[in-house]
């Protein structure tokens, strides 16, 4: 009581420099954080968009005998080194293939090799200053260039990195994708409906609960046990097949599909299955005629994020195999197969400089469609977001 | 509606009568003169948003008193009683006119420290809301933190004096270390009164603080601002006509954000000099 | 291709049955009721109820047939199981049929049908768990059979081929089998990236969750909850190859500069990363736990005279704590089990130190190792990575367990103490 304003504001002053730290620090913390991620796209667009492009060498092919036993007679002794080996092998073939070529020449832009391709995107390469001056003149005279990379689009895996492309990677992905939600989906609603919708608050039920908490948070790899063990070694499911990748994934999506119905079907409000009941619907009718219609959206949303975070998923798959090699693309369940992120993890395994920019732009697609199925999850959730 | 002022006579009109009148403001009377002023509020008006929730108050608040506010809910009672230590600052949206004085001082001045000025109008709020603390820590926090004390010996004399003023001492003084939480709820309001009164504040506003609390603990509580308005100046809402009968020396009757009437309790309750004060006090409505 | 024909044969017959059963069961409900007694149910339910009856049964018969062939080794001809179930698939709608009665109670009847259907698929989930546990356990106590677990558990020297000990003149050192499958230095390695990983998640997340739930204005806070989510999106496969790539060298770097000497593969860079990849699981948790700080709290401390920030450290981090605790625990579960990051960033040399500018390897880093070689099944060093797996689920398992405990406890606590 025998304290004047003016003596609190005094004692005050230190407390309120002192307060004011730890705005300053948290608004850090946030801002650090936002600058990881910042840098870290940063880095991937700067290693993986070069990928995207690709060095081509224009020659002059010479459809002549000798090319009939090795490629590499057909072109130009000088131009030939700076050539893609992958092409070289062709030629033998397009002449038998089509055997009027034999005697012709014809121009054409072809791949060049991955050091040709290095050195003009000015990373680290192997070529002697002799061979970058003969390219600097091919250059110069426009007969080798960078042009945009369709084979990384149109391709499957290689061990030459010009041709290295993310096909079969991506047909791998969808396939394993549609294993997945073909197991996860319709289990993890039909879970989530008896939970929220049938079971009596009973042990049993209560046991289902936490153990789906559980499930949730068990580290991927084991699920990768699980999936090698019983799948594999159990059932016999062939190994490395999308078959067995996609039902591991399968039930690691399985809680984050039953956690986001659950939440669905609780934002439905019980007045709804109230005024159903009342005349005279069975519970069964209830659920499909009145709740599961108003909750779809929300399980929706739940279903692609679940299937983001199985897309992005490559720990169990490679303990079930799905690392393979796969140089063609095929559509198989049952045959061996590889997905995005185990390609992106091989090509990281790979020594040779020109893979770095392969693993990031397989990132990128990666992320791409990563980025795209989160919009389209927020998006669904906008538009069908409904306040009761 | 204005039809009582030729009543009112028989009590001291305010300084600010005349000016009340001439904005059209009901009247504020101050019903005794006699003692010191605490707080002086003048033309105050605030809005949520677009809405207008308290339309141009004035009042005088006398030192060593209890002064009830009451009034239908909705009525702007807690809103005016926040105006008094800035607790509204912490709603967006808030906007504010006029003129609060403490001690000589503007609190909405722009070079007023909100804290130092509920460091000094101190608070109790409708929910008991003691600290995750022990009981010990709930009462020593603040003034350790206001270096009103600082060694432990300094604090334990502070904390028992704070429990013995709040009327807990007696129930809690063997479990000082534990956690506020585990008192009852009528033990948890009287802390978060030694909570309030040891920081030693001139003002403690009180914002219906029995109103989740049971007959028994309500009684104790009332017994415990008569008993605390000789030290400190002691301003209450309440929903509950015969608290505020029972407890307060001064009854400002809010209505729509306005203040009806304003006047010493007695005459409030037998006398009530508007028509509005008085169908409200005989329960026609509220 | 003979069984897949004769499969496609088989769900061809079911499905044809099962049409018949619809139509055939509609045909008789609406007849019995056209001759104006009343029936408990409408004719479709009648309908769909003689499909279950004559579907369910067959699937069953299959399924179990099929589940006794690879279980227990019986040879049954599969054309023989599969007649055998389209048998029972035509008595079942004989008997269907029978049920059109108008004292039958079809719709019942489905419903119980279905929520047994419905109970079977909330049981995949429990069957999940048992499968992770089964599968390890089993295989793991096959390790345990060849190499003691005790020597697992305290043993520092982890050299799964016996090769390189014995060339390099220290076979005797190992044991059982010339292989020594001592984990310490695993788990080391382990803990000692979670803990670089916390050092960055705990206080980065925990005051990116301060400052948006308390300080920052609602446009701030709207657009950085999602952006942070962000980083708990980007696959660890990505984040692998940022630690290796990117990260791994500036350490270098950076330790070089100030005269230490540190591994491209050290601990820090995946420990950094993982911590990176963390931050959103701290702060969205603790973003909601402090929410979920009732206001009142904050109200009495402001009305006692006390700054904002004086608020949040003294009342509202402590009434917060268990929330807080609890994600990170659920953090630290993540980090132990995060099995790429480390595959791409850290060594894969088992390396019992403090350093963490050396190289070391971890748990799941040998597991991975031990399954994804040319090793056959039966090998000690195949076994051993089941043992480690069974090591990491218990830990996991149990922080869990904890953490989800003490989330309810502070839920239970502010439903009580708001009264």
């Amino acid at each position: 009581m025998s304290h004047s304003f003016d003596d609190i504001s005094a004692q005050l002053k230190g407390r309120h420099r002192k307060s004011a730290r730890l705005k300053w620090i948290s608004m850090g913390s946030l801002g650090l954080a936002g600058l990881f991620l910042l840098l870290f796209f940063a880095d991937m667009l700067n290693r993986g968009l070069p990928a995207f492009q690709q060095a081509y060498v224009q020659v002059e092919l010479n459809y002549n005998e000798d090319a009939q036993r090795m490629g590499r007679a057909a072109m130009d002794p000088e131009i030939a080194p700076l050539v893609s080996r992958s092409f070289e092998r062709l030629i033998p073939g397009m002449i038998r293939d089509n055997p009027d070529l034999l005697g012709t020449t014809e121009q054409r832009w072809v791949l060049a090799n991955s050091e040709v391709d290095q050195y003009l995107k000015g990373h680290r390469n192997s070529l002697n200053e002799a061979e970058q001056a003969a390219i600097e003149a091919l250059v110069d005279s426009g007969q080798v260039a960078l042009k945009f990379n369709t084979t990384f689009f149109t391709n499957g895996d290689s061990k030459m990195a010009e041709r290295a492309g993310i096909l079969s990677a991506v047909v791998g992905t969808v396939l394993t994708m549609l294993v997945t939600l073909a197991i996860a989906f319709p289990i993890g609603v039909m879970t989530a409906l008896y939970l929220e919708e049938f079971a009596p608050d009973n042990r049993l039920t209560q046991l289902i609960e936490i153990n789906i908490n559980n499930l949730a948070a068990i580290p991927s790899i084991l699920f990768g046990l699980l999936g090698l063990a019983i799948f594999i070694n159990f059932f016999g499911v062939p190994r490395s097949s999308p078959l067995v990748g996609g039902m591991t994934l399968a039930l690691m999506t399985l809680p984050v599909i039953i956690i986001a119905t659950r939440t669905a079907l609780r934002s439905v409000p019980d007045s709804i299955r109230h005024a159903a009941f009342g005349v005279g619907c069975s519970r069964w009718q209830v659920v499909r005629d009145h709740v599961l219609p108003l909750a779809m959206p929300g399980i929706m949303t739940g279903s692609i994020i679940g299937l983001a975070q199985a897309m992005g998923e490559t720990a169990p798959l490679i303990i079930v195999g799905m690392v393979a090699f796969i140089p063609d693309v095929g559509v198989s369940f049952t045959n061996a197969a590889t997905v995005m992120p185990a390609q992106i993890f091989t090509w990281a395994g790979e020594p040779e400089q020109a893979f770095v920019e392969k693993t990031a732009g397989g990132i990128l697609v990666l992320l791409s469609i990563l980025i795209f199925l989160n919009a389209t999850a927020v998006i669904l959730r906008k538009k069908f977001e409904r306040r009761w | 509606m204005n039809m009582h002022i030729a009543e009112r006579s028989s009590a001291p009109m305010s300084p600010q009568e005349s000016s009340g009148q001439e904005t059209g403001q009901p009247v504020t009377r101050n019903p005794n003169a006699g003692h010191d002023l605490s707080i002086r509020i003048r033309d105050l008006s605030l809005w949520y948003g677009n809405t207008k929730a308290l339309d141009n108050l004035n009042i005088d608040i006398y030192q060593k008193n209890v002064t009830a506010l009451i009034g239908p809910s909705g009525c702007g009672k807690s809103t005016f009683l926040r105006c008094l230590n800035r607790m509204n600052d912490l709603i967006p949206g808030v906007r504010l006119e006029g003129l609060v004085e403490m001690d000589g001082r503007d609190v909405n001045a722009a070079k007023m420290d909100e804290v130092a000025l509920r460091r000094r109008v101190g608070m109790v709020f409708q929910k008991p809301n003691p600290f995750p603390k022990s009981i010990f820590e709930n009462v020593a926090y603040a003034p350790r933190m206001h270096d009103l004390v600082s060694r432990k010996a300094e604090q334990e004399e502070l904390v028992e004096h704070a429990l013995r003023e709040a009327g807990l001492w007696n129930e809690v003084k063997d479990k000082l270390q534990q956690p506020g939480t585990s008192l009852s709820g009528g033990q948890q309001q009287r802390l978060c009164i030694a909570r309030a009164i040891a920081v030693q504040p001139d003002v403690i506003l009180m914002d219906e603080p029995t109103s989740a609390l049971d007959p028994i603990s309500t009684a104790t509580i009332e017994d415990l601002m008569d008993k605390l308005k000789k030290q400190f100046t002691i301003i209450t809402v309440t929903h509950n006509m015969q608290q505020a009968a029972r407890v307060a020396d001064y009854t400002a009757f809010f209505h729509l954000g306005e203040i009806i009437e304003y006047n010493d309790t007695n005459t409030m309750f037998a006398n009530p000099h508007t028509k509005k004060a008085e169908d409200y006090i005989t329960g026609r409505y509220g | 291709m003979q069984t897949n024909q004769l499969i496609a044969l088989f769900s061809g017959s079911v499905l044809l049955l099962g049409l018949v059963a619809f139509f055939l069961g509609r045909a008789k409900a609406a007849r019995v009721r056209a001759e104006g007694t009343a029936m408990f149910a409408q004719p479709d339910q009648y309908a769909w109820f003689a499909v279950l009856a004559t579907a369910g049964p067959a699937l069953v018969v299959s399924a179990a047939g099929a589940f006794l062939m690879l279980l227990l080794g019986a040879e049954i001809p599969t054309p023989f199981l599969l007649a055998a179930s389209l048998v029972v698939a035509a008595v079942g709608l004989m008997l269907g049929m029978m049920q059109v009665r108008p004292d039958f109670h079809a719709r019942q009847a489905i419903e119980r049908v279905i929520r047994w259907v419905l109970v079977g698929a909330a049981m995949i989930s429990i069957l999940t768990t048992f499968g992770i546990l089964i599968s390890i356990v089993f295989e793991a106590v096959r390790f345990f059979q060849i190499h003691s677990f005790w020597e697992f558990i305290t043993g520092t020297v982890w050299s799964p081929g016996d090769s390189f000990l014995a060339a390099a003149g220290r076979g005797d050192e190992s044991s059982g089998g010339g292989a020594s499958f001592g984990s310490v230095p695993l788990f080391a390695g382990t803990f000692m990236i979670t803990g670089i990983a916390m050092l960055v998640a705990i206080p980065i997340g925990l005051l990116s969750a301060i400052y948006m739930s308390e300080f920052a204005p609602s446009s701030v806070r709207t657009l950085a909850k999602p952006t942070l989510e962000v980083l708990a999106g980007i696959p660890t496969v990505v984040y692998g190859f940022f630690a290796a790539i990117t990260v791994a060298p500036i350490i270098v770097d950076v330790a070089g500069f100030i005269g230490l000497d540190a591994s491209y593969n050290n601990a820090v860079a995946p420990g950094v990363v993982m911590g990176i990849m963390i931050i959103p699981f701290i702060s969205s948790l603790s973003d909601d736990v402090i929410n979920s700080v009732p206001d009142s709290m904050r109200q009495g401390s402001l009305a006692l005279g006390m700054t904002k920030s004086e608020t949040i450290r003294d009342v509202v981090i402590p009434a917060a704590l268990p929330g807080i605790i609890s994600a990170s625990l659920l953090a630290v579960s993540r980090a132990l089990g995060e099995t790429m990051i480390v595959v791409m960033a850290a060594g894969m040399r088992p390396n019992l130190t403090a350093n963490p500018l050396e190289d070391m390897t971890t748990v799941t880093v040998r597991i991975v190792a031990a399954l994804t070689g040319d090793l056959e099944f039966e090998s000690a060093e195949t076994l051993s990575a089941f043992a480690l797996g069974l090591v990491l689920f218990t830990i996991t398992l149990s922080l869990n367990l904890v953490s989800v405990i003490m989330i309810r406890r502070f839920r239970d606590k502010y439903r009580v103490n708001n009264l």
